[in-house]
C-alpha cells in the first residue's frame, strides 16, 4: 500500500475578491522511504497542497473535494480530534523560515520536548532525553538543548527544526522550502542530512521548493506545479532528461549550469496567472511559446508517457523537437 | 585591465567591531573581544567592470560593500574613488561621493518605503541632493530611470505603492532609485536572492545592460557562485574577512586553486541528475570572527592543511596575471 495518496484534491480560498483556486485537481502518490519534489514558481499552490495534507489551512481555506489517503485512511474526512492525532505523529512539517519558527524566549530543547509531550504519552523528563537523542541524530551537540534560538546559527536552527519534525517518528515529513533562507554550504549540509535520515528512518519526504536544481540529488520523483495544477510528474530522470511539458523545460533552463557553456539562462516571460480567474484552456498558454489554437480553448488532459511519467500538454515534447 | 580607468581602489581596508561586554567583564578581561569583519582587503574595480564577491554568511561580504560606501565604520585602510582618497570626515566630499556610488539592497520587500509612492521613492535621491528645479523635471527623470530599469511604460508605475508590485518589479524600482543620479559605481548586495528563479535572470540581464550602456562598475555580492559566473568579469572569493582567491570568472569556475573555492564549486546545485557527484560538503560553519585561526584562516575546515598552514598566513600567489590565490598548497603545485 502506498504511504500517501492524494486523489483529485481541490483546495479553495474564499476571499472578498472571489474564490482563489489555489489547488485545483491535484493527484499524487508517495511510497515509504520515497522522496518527492514539488516544484513551481511562487503562487502555484505548492504550500497549499502541503498544508491541506495535515489540515493546517488558514480560516479562509477549505478542501472542496478530493481524498488524501495516508495508509488508506482519508484525512479529509477526519474531525479536529482525529487529525490532531495524525499531525506530527504521522505527518510532520519543516517550515521555511527556521529563524521565525522557533520561540525566541524558550530553550530549544524545551520547545521540542513540549511537542513530544503533547503528542506522545511521556513525561517531560523522558521527552528531554529523547530530544538529546534527536539532537545527535541531526548532528547537533546534545548538550545544546538548553540553548536559546539566538545562540544558534541559521543552519543550526534549521537542524533543530528537523529534529522537531522527527520528534514523534513520523511516516511522512514535508519540507516547505527548508533550505531557501540558507547559505549554499549549509544548504548542502541540510540536504545531505535529509537524504541520510530518509534512508535510515524509511520515511516519506515531500520537498517543496522553487529551486529545481537542488532536487536532482535529493529526490526520487518530481511533480511540477503550475497555477494550481500538476503539469508534469515523473521520476528525476524523466523530468530532467526527457521532460515533455514546456513549463518544466523552461524552469530547468532558467538555471545556469557551471559545467556547460557560460550563457545567460532564459527567463520565463510573464508571471503566473491570477488564480481567481485562471486562463481558459491550458493555464500556461499565455506564457507558452508553442501555444496553438487548441491550447486556448481546451484544457489538456494528463497523458501517460510511461510508467510513472505523466504530462498535461497538447504539444507534449514540442520543445525537444518531438 | 590597466588600460581601463580604476573607479574604486581599496587599499588594505579593515572594519572591526568591538563587542560590548558587561562592565565587570571589561574591567578584568585581558583583552577585548573584537570582530574583524573585514581584515585587510585590497581590490580594484574598473570602469564597466562587474566584480563579484562570493562567500558564506558571516564572511564579511556585505560589510565590505558597506565599508566602501562608508556605511560601515572603517578602522584602517582607505578607499579611493577615481584615484582620489575619499575622506570620510569631510561631509561635503562624502555627499558628492555618495551621489556617484550607490547601493542596491537584498530585500526589495524591506528596502522600499511601503507608504511612499514609487515616484517619491525613486526621485528621493534628487531631492536630498537638491538637484531639482521643476516638478516636470522630477517626473521626467523618474520616468527615464524607471524605463531604463525595465519598467515601461513608466506611467503605469509612478503613482502606485510597493505592495501593488511583484518582487521583481520592486527590485527594479530599487535599481531605478540607484541609477537616477547617474552613478559610476554600484554595490549590489544579493539583489536576486529573494526572487523567484524565473525572475532572477531578468534582473541579472538588467544589471549587465546597465553596465554596458552606462559603463557602470559593479560590486556584485552573492553566495551563489553560478550567478556570479554569469554576470561578472572577475570573481573574488571571500572567507572570514579576507579574499582568498580572485581571478577572471572563467578561471575561477574552470581552474580554481583554493580548497575553499573548490568546495564551494563542488556543492553548487546544477540542473542535472547527479547522484554520485563528488561533493565536498564542508563540516561546520565559518569560525567565530573574534578568534580568527592562526596561520591560514581556513585551516579548521581544510582537509589538506599542512603544519605550515597552522603557523604562517599565506600571501597571494599569482597563478596567471589576474588570477591570485592565498594558499600554501596552491603555491606549492607550481
Amino acid at each position: 500500500m502506498e504511504l500517501l495518496q492524494i486523489k483529485n484534491l481541490k483546495t479553495y480560498f474564499e476571499i472578498s475578491a472571489g474564490t482563489v483556486k489555489a489547488v485545483d485537481d491535484v493527484s499524487l502518490t508517495l511510497n515509504y522511504g520515497e522522496s518527492l519534489g514539488l516544484v513551481g514558481e511562487s503562487g502555484c499552490g505548492k504550500t497549499t497542497t502541503a498544508l491541506s495534507i495535515n489540515n493546517l489551512l488558514p480560516a479562509e481555506g477549505r478542501i472542496v473535494s478530493g481524498e488524501i489517503l495516508l495508509e488508506g485512511k482519508n484525512l479529509v474526512e477526519m474531525n479536529d480530534r482525529e487529525i490532531k492525532k495524525i499531525r506530527w505523529n504521522d505527518v510532520s512539517m519543516i517550515f521555511q523560515g527556521a529563524m521565525n519558527a522557533l520561540n525566541p524566549v524558550m530553550k530549544i530543547g524545551d520547545q521540542i520536548a513540549e511537542t513530544i509531550v503533547l503528542h506522545q504519552k511521556c513525561t517531560f523528563k523522558e521527552a528531554l532525553k529523547k530530544t538529546e537523542e534527536l539532537f545527535s541524530l541531526v548532528e547537533l551537540e546534545p548538550k545544546r538543548i538548553s540553548n536559546y534560538p539566538h545562540e544558534f546559527s541559521g543552519g543550526m536552527k534549521q537542524r533543530a527544526m528537523i529534529a522537531m519534525a522527527l520528534a514523534c517518528n513520523p511516516k511522512l515529513v514535508i519540507g516547505d522550502e527548508p533550505t531557501t533562507a540558507l547559505d549554499v554550504m549549509v544548504q548542502a549540509q541540510i540536504l545531505n542530512l535529509l537524504y541520510k535520515l530518509r534512508q535510515e528512518l524509511n520515511m516519506g519526504l515531500i520537498l517543496i521548493t522553487h529551486d529545481l536544481s537542488i532536487l536532482g540529488e535529493t529526490c526520487d520523483k518530481i511533480a511540477v506545479m503550475y497555477a494550481g495544477k500538476i503539469v508534469e510528474s515523473g521520476d528525476v530522470e524523466d523530468i530532467f532528461n526527457r521532460n515533455r511539458h514546456p513549463y518544466t523545460h523552461k524552469l530547468l533552463s532558467s538555471f545556469p549550469n557551471i559545467h556547460r557553456e557560460r550563457i545567460m539562462p532564459e527567463a520565463i516571460e510573464g508571471i503566473p496567472p491570477d488564480l481567481i480567474s485562471p486562463p481558459e484552456g491550458c493555464r500556461f498558454h499565455p506564457r507558452c511559446p508553442y501555444c496553438e489554437e487548441i491550447c486556448r480553448v481546451e484544457a489538456p488532459a494528463m497523458v501517460r508517457e510511461n510508467e510513472g511519467h505523466f504530462y498535461a500538454c497538447h504539444q507534449g515534447g514540442v520543445h525537444n523537437g518531438q | 585591465m590597466d588600460n581601463k580607468d580604476k573607479i574604486i581602489s581599496i587599499r588594505d581596508l579593515k572594519v572591526e567591531f568591538q563587542i560590548k561586554q558587561s562592565f565587570l567583564h571589561e574591567l578584568f578581561a585581558k583583552k577585548q573581544k573584537i570582530v574583524k569583519a573585514v581584515d585587510g582587503i585590497s581590490l580594484d574595480i574598473h570602469q564597466g567592470e562587474i566584480v563579484s564577491l562570493v562567500g558564506e554568511s558571516g564572511s564579511g561580504k556585505t560589510t565590505l560593500g558597506k565599508a566602501i560606501l562608508n556605511l560601515a565604520p572603517v578602522t584602517a585602510g582607505e578607499v579611493q574613488f577615481k584615484g582620489k582618497v575619499v575622506k570620510h570626515t569631510d561631509k561635503k566630499e562624502l555627499k558628492l561621493f555618495r551621489q556617484k556610488a550607490q547601493m542596491i539592497f537584498q530585500d526589495p520587500y524591506q528596502s522600499l518605503d511601503p507608504k511612499s509612492m514609487i515616484i517619491d521613492t525613486v526621485a528621493e535621491p534628487l531631492e536630498v541632493n537638491n538637484l531639482l528645479k521643476t516638478a516636470a523635471e522630477r517626473k521626467e527623470k523618474t520616468v527615464k530611470a524607471l524605463e531604463d530599469s525595465g519598467l515601461a511604460p513608466a506611467e503605469n508605475f509612478l503613482y502606485r505603492y510597493p505592495y501593488e508590485l511583484s518582487g521583481g518589479q520592486r527590485q527594479r524600482v530599487a535599481i531605478a532609485g540607484s541609477i537616477i543620479l547617474n552613478p559610476d559605481f554600484i554595490v549590489a548586495d544579493e539583489p536576486v536572492s529573494m526572487l523567484d528563479v524565473s525572475v532572477r535572470t531578468g534582473i541579472l540581464k538588467l544589471l549587465l545592460e546597465l553596465k554596458n550602456t552606462r559603463n557602470l562598475a559593479f560590486l556584485f555580492i552573492t553566495h551563489d557562485l553560478s550567478l556570479s559566473w554569469l554576470i561578472s568579469d572577475r570573481i573574488a572569493i571571500m572567507y572570514l574577512g579576507k579574499i582568498v582567491e580572485i581571478g577572471p570568472a572563467d578561471a575561477i569556475i574552470k581552474d580554481c586553486r583554493h580548497p575553499y573555492t573548490r568546495a564551494l564549486l563542488s556543492i553548487m546545485p546544477i540542473p542535472e541528475v547527479h547522484r554520485n557527484r563528488n561533493r565536498q560538503v564542508l563540516q561546520g560553519e565559518i569560525p567565530d570572527p573574534t578568534e580568527i585561526p592562526r596561520g591560514c584562516r581556513f585551516n579548521t575546515r581544510c582537509e589538506y592543511a599542512l603544519d605550515k598552514c597552522f603557523s604562517e598566513e599565506p600571501q597571494f600567489t599569482a597563478i596567471t596575471e589576474n588570477h591570485n590565490v592565498a594558499c600554501h598548497l596552491a603555491a606549492k603545485e607550481q
